[in-house]
């Protein structure tokens, strides 16, 4: 679309406090940007939209933006709109585990071994999103 | 005597870009699961702004305590903003450097060095959790006896 090619891409977790899908929307972020696309994928904490902070603010109205939801209430893919952003690619982590049944996640504060695999997946499967979005392509 | 046990809802940040998120949520995960899980309830931080009515409402109505792992304080800020004033707001920095443990360097697989930081901070929340009770059934006994 002729727009400048981004070099980050913003990722937002909702780190569910009480859920599983939470907890794997959490890990999946961390996988992401510690082991799949470091320096390139840039976590955000959340909770620092709710509270309107001009630096994360302005880190997701400029960069491309990918949201890991726990569960239908998207508090990470709504907290990014409620700044007037269109999330360019929003996930809800139970689309994780759909594709790869053979995994599923239990535990909060702790995922389990199949749940922190699933993460391990996700985030390698999200690697060619990342690539695309950072490139300033649509997913 | 008599009275129900007030349940104080805990609103941790979970920070997930700094490894003090990671001990916030650990900490209030053992104390909501293991220390105080019939006193304490957990409020969701992002769901004050995704519509949480019942997360809003609830925080009006019950003490609420806040912990956050920096100096930004996003959970005792939205928690003001959108509901009402913490009883307490507690800072992880803070609550380690009191007892002498630096902060972890990573931000996940916690595991035995990282032990004693997510141990005091539950503590020190568990103190707090104590406190707001007690404040709460003094309060109640004294509307009770007019
Ligand atoms: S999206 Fe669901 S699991 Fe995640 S913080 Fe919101 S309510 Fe909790
Ligand atoms: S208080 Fe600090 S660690 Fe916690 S969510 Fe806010 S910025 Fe992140």
């Amino acid at each position: 679309m002729g727009e400048t090619p981004s070099k980050q891409v913003a990722v937002l977790a909702c780190s569910g406090i009480g859920k599983t899908w939470g907890a794997l929307a959490r890990e999946t972020a961390l996988e992401l940007v510690e082991r799949v696309r470091p320096g390139v994928a840039r976590l955000i904490c959340l909770p620092l939209l709710v509270i309107n902070d001009t630096e994360a603010r302005q880190a997701v109205l400029e960069h491309p933006v990918i949201t890991l939801d726990g569960c239908p209430k998207a508090c990470a893919r709504k907290s990014a709109e409620a700044l007037g952003k269109k999330v360019e690619h929003p996930l809800e982590t139970i689309q994780f585990y759909t594709a790869h049944r053979d995994l599923k996640p239990e535990g909060v504060a702790q995922l389990n071994e199949a749940g922190l695999k699933l993460a391990q997946v996700a985030a390698s499967e999200l690697a060619a999103t990342v690539d695309r979005l950072a490139a300033g392509e649509q997913t | 005597m008599g009275l129900p046990i007030a349940k104080i809802g805990i609103v941790p940040c979970s920070g997930e870009a700094l490894p003090a998120g990671t001990v916030c949520r650990l900490a209030c995960r053992q104390v909501l699961d293991k220390l105080l899980p019939s006193q304490t309830v957990a409020i969701c931080l992002p769901l004050f702004i995704a519509g949480g009515e019942e997360e809003r409402r609830f925080a009006t109505r019950h003490p609420t305590i806040t912990v956050d792992g920096c100096e930004k304080r996003c959970a005792a800020k939205a928690t003001e903003l959108f509901s009402g004033k913490p009883v307490q707001a507690l800072l992880i920095p803070d609550i380690l450097r009191k007892h002498g443990i630096p902060m972890p360097a990573r931000l996940r697989g916690f595991g035995a060095g990282e032990e004693a930081a997510v141990r005091v901070v539950a503590e020190e929340i568990v103190r707090a959790v104590d406190a707001a009770a007690a404040q709460t059934q003094t309060q109640e006994s004294q509307h009770g006896a007019l």
